[in-house]
């Protein structure tokens, strides 16, 4: 289907060369012929802003908790000439929303950046916050090359923030001037004020050292049958700017130009979004500019392949009861759960002895069981946050029939001396290695057991597959 | 010394205006040495040797800067592809020490005074590297540093990508107090792309450019004045090139977590004229 629609555009696009070149002739205007160009002005405010939609501000809606009315000028605070822009970011709770955060548009039909190579802008706080996120690209459209760097610091002095440009060549024509969002996540709940000023595109030449990554910048797997789809995430780029400091920015996936080995197993289009058609096996790969991006992945595609996935970033995760069953009562001490790791979800736990991940049904919850019947892998990846000694180990068990008479339970044990202290270490562990386990038709606790002897640990990508 | 720069600094900006911006930085033109690392793999053994290992064999161990990094003449540290020599710096666990990289001189091979020494470069970037072009007194073991001199074309810190700095060290006027000037670059970056540094020296004076510009002239009154008479113009004698990238150490710092390795020094040429 998708391909029929392509050759219909390429027909058209064809067709309409062809009255362009017919028309050129007759009206002899070949000399005159230029590609639509759009202004290159980088200025988006001095002490007004500057080729500006009337609105100036479009704040995100307030239906979503945004607060509009906490943006104006300011005519008494400037970094240069008279005025900067003034942002009151509210408290949680304000009956005018709990946060502020918007765009600026430009006010024709976008504009050249392709010469610039970074928004800049001054800002100052009313205290030592941070603004969630900055950006620009976000034109409440497409946003296609929307761009966004994460937790700019506040000083309470003005200070220069530089956002580089991924790939400027692909801004031939940008309406999405400026984009931010900013709650009191830093100050305890407490609203504060910051300003901007002189915001413009510059070139600064001064960047350098472009190093995107995709996937955290992971190598992964992705054990799939035809049909099937994925979507490349974690979509990351780090400059050096001409300070020395890393700024790392999070650039739309049409920056990025992805590749798959071979597209026949699968495809993967300018939004990073792959389908899996044929079995084998290709590599998707991306990158930016001609900068290829750290990360890729596998795509496996066979008959038999399946995934029952209970926390994965690329799988379709099964619901389940919880990731710490806190067993209080039996002597848990285990800590923690899911938190969010440089924008990536992972289970963290801390003074481990033993927990549980849950999925059986528990407390009527009505989630069921897995039928790993047909599985012939648990895959999980387990980062240990501490050093390492001898007489350490993690013992991996999995319960079948969890409360019922026919309840069985297996054993996998990790030793110490298969983990790497404050590294991901991968593991494919057969089912049938799991000694114990009388039947996987009704899988419903994953255990992790340290008995003390590891207190830290994170865990990723835990899924169930066969091959 | 400051009536100086602004005497020089009017003059740089007359010959500006003249030349089309076309800045006359060097006068030297009879080339006298080169390489253009025109041939693959080791360096020419006719040109150039190699300070090895962690200073602990010279008597001076990090090479009297704490520095981190061990020398060797491997080809992983050192190698000429391209036409460009590669000098590597990785982190690697080797005799005792965390990084390694190389150090290549023309101690005993190529040694003069006065005239104009020249190289197209591009430095490695990050916290922790301290990639340099430098030139050193050919008397250094009878005559022990700073006493020998030292004369630094140009000198980087790797967090500081848009500057470069040099300097020279003498009797009465080394380490920290040595006599220089950073150049910086206000468009553009020197770990990117390839710039050339040189300097033209004659028993009067050494004056430093980056690319076409002539940013400092060091001359024997300026030495006299900045140490109030106690130091010594002592570039009169045959002094040797070196080439090195270090790592850590007292002036750049230890490298961070965000420092990328392996990275690489590249030189497409090193040239040396005189008058």
């Amino acid at each position: 289907m998708k391909n029929l629609i392509y050759i219909n555009v390429r027909r058209v696009l064809f067709l309409s060369l062809g009255i362009t070149f017919f028309y050129s002739c007759e009206r002899d205007l070949s000399e005159d012929v230029q590609f639509a160009t759009f202004p290159v002005n980088g200025d988006i405010f001095t002490d007004n802003p500057v080729g500006l939609t009337d609105q100036f501000f479009d704040s995100f809606d307030p239906a979503t908790g945004a607060n509009p009315e906490g943006f104006d000028r300011d005519d008494e605070v400037a970094f240069e000439g008279s005025a900067s822009i003034r942002i009151d970011v509210p408290a949680p709770d304000d009956p005018d929303g709990g946060f502020i955060g918007g765009i600026f548009l430009d006010r024709g039909d976008g504009r050249d950046l392709t010469g610039f190579d970074a928004l800049t802008f001054y800002v100052k706080g009313s205290t030592t916050a941070t603004i969630g996120e900055v950006g620009f690209g976000t034109d409440f459209g497409e946003n296609k090359f929307a761009v966004t760097a994460n937790n700019i610091r506040l000083s309470t002095d003005w200070r220069k923030i530089i956002i580089p440009i991924p790939d400027p060549s692909k801004l031939v024509q940008e309406r999405g001037m400026f984009f931010f969002s900013a709650g009191t996540q830093s100050t305890n709940g407490f609203g504060f004020t910051f300003w901007i000023d002189e915001l413009r595109f510059e070139r600064l030449g001064t960047i350098g050292q472009s190093r995107p990554s995709i996937l955290g910048g992971n190598d992964s797997r992705f054990p799939t049958t035809v049909g099937e789809s994925l979507t490349i995430g974690q979509l990351q780029q780090t400059f050096n700017l001409g300070s020395g400091i890393n700024q790392t920015v999070i650039p739309a996936p049409s920056y990025f130009d992805f590749k798959s080995s071979d597209p026949n197993v699968a495809f993967v289009n300018e939004l990073g979004e792959v389908t899996v058609i044929n079995t084998g096996t290709t590599e998707i790969t991306a990158s930016i500019a001609g900068v290829l991006a750290a990360g890729r992945i596998s795509v496996e595609s066979s008959e038999t392949a399946q995934i029952i996935s209970i926390f994965s970033d690329l799988f379709a995760d099964i619901p389940v009861d919880n990731f710490n069953g806190f067993f209080l009562p039996d002597g848990q001490t285990t800590l923690g759960g899911v938190i969010e790791e440089d924008g990536n979800n992972i289970i963290d736990y801390t003074m481990l002895n033993f927990v549980a991940i849950e999925f059986y049904g528990r407390d009527n919850s009505g989630i069921p069981p897995v039928d790993a019947t047909e599985m012939t892998l648990l895959n999980l990846e387990i980062r240990v946050n501490e050093n390492i000694d001898s007489g350490d180990f993690i013992n991996i068990q999995l319960q079948n029939a969890v409360g019922a008479p026919n309840a069985s339970i297996g054993t996998f044990q990790i030793p110490g001396s298969s983990l790497i202290a404050n590294e991901w270490v991968e593991f494919q562990i057969p089912l049938t290695s799991f000694s114990g386990l009388a039947a996987r038709n009704a899988i419903g606790q994953l255990f992790f057991v340290s008995d003390g002897t590891i207190s830290n640990i994170s865990v990723d990508n835990i899924f169930f597959s066969a091959e | 010394m400051g009536s100086k720069v602004l005497i020089l600094g009017m003059f740089l900006l007359f010959l500006g205006c003249e030349n089309d911006d076309a800045q006359t930085v060097a006068r030297f033109t009879t080339l006298v040495w080169e390489d253009n690392f025109d041939v693959d793999g080791a360096p020419d053994p006719n040109r150039w040797g190699f300070d090895l290992g962690d200073g602990t064999e010279q008597g001076i161990p990090g090479w009297g800067n704490d520095e981190l990094q061990y020398y060797t003449d491997r080809p992983e540290n050192v190698t000429v592809q391209n036409g460009f020599l590669l000098i590597t710096v990785r982190q690697e666990d080797f005799n005792g020490a965390e990084f390694t990289s190389a150090r290549l001189t023309t101690q005993g091979l190529f040694e003069r005074a006065y005239g104009r020494f020249e190289a197209r470069i591009r430095v490695p970037f990050g916290q922790g590297y301290w990639p340099a072009f430098w030139l050193l007194g050919n008397n250094c073991d009878e005559n022990p540093w700073p006493a020998c001199g030292e004369i630094d074309i140009m000198e980087n810190v790797g967090d500081e990508p848009t500057i470069v700095f040099g300097s020279v060290h003498g009797p009465g006027y080394s380490g920290g107090d040595s006599i220089g000037k950073d150049y910086e670059l206000t468009d553009d970056r020197f770990d990117t792309g390839f710039h050339v540094f040189g300097i033209e020296w004659s028993p009067e004076f050494i004056n430093y450019y980056v690319d076409g510009d002539l940013y400092q002239s060091i001359t024997p009154e300026d030495i006299d004045e900045e140490t109030d008479g106690e130091g010594q113009w002592i570039f009169d004698r045959p002094f040797y090139i070196i080439l090195n990238v270090a790592v850590g150490g007292n002036l750049p710092g230890p490298p961070n977590d965000e420092t990328v390795f392996p990275q690489t020094m590249l030189v497409d040429y090193v040239r040396v004229y005189e008058q």
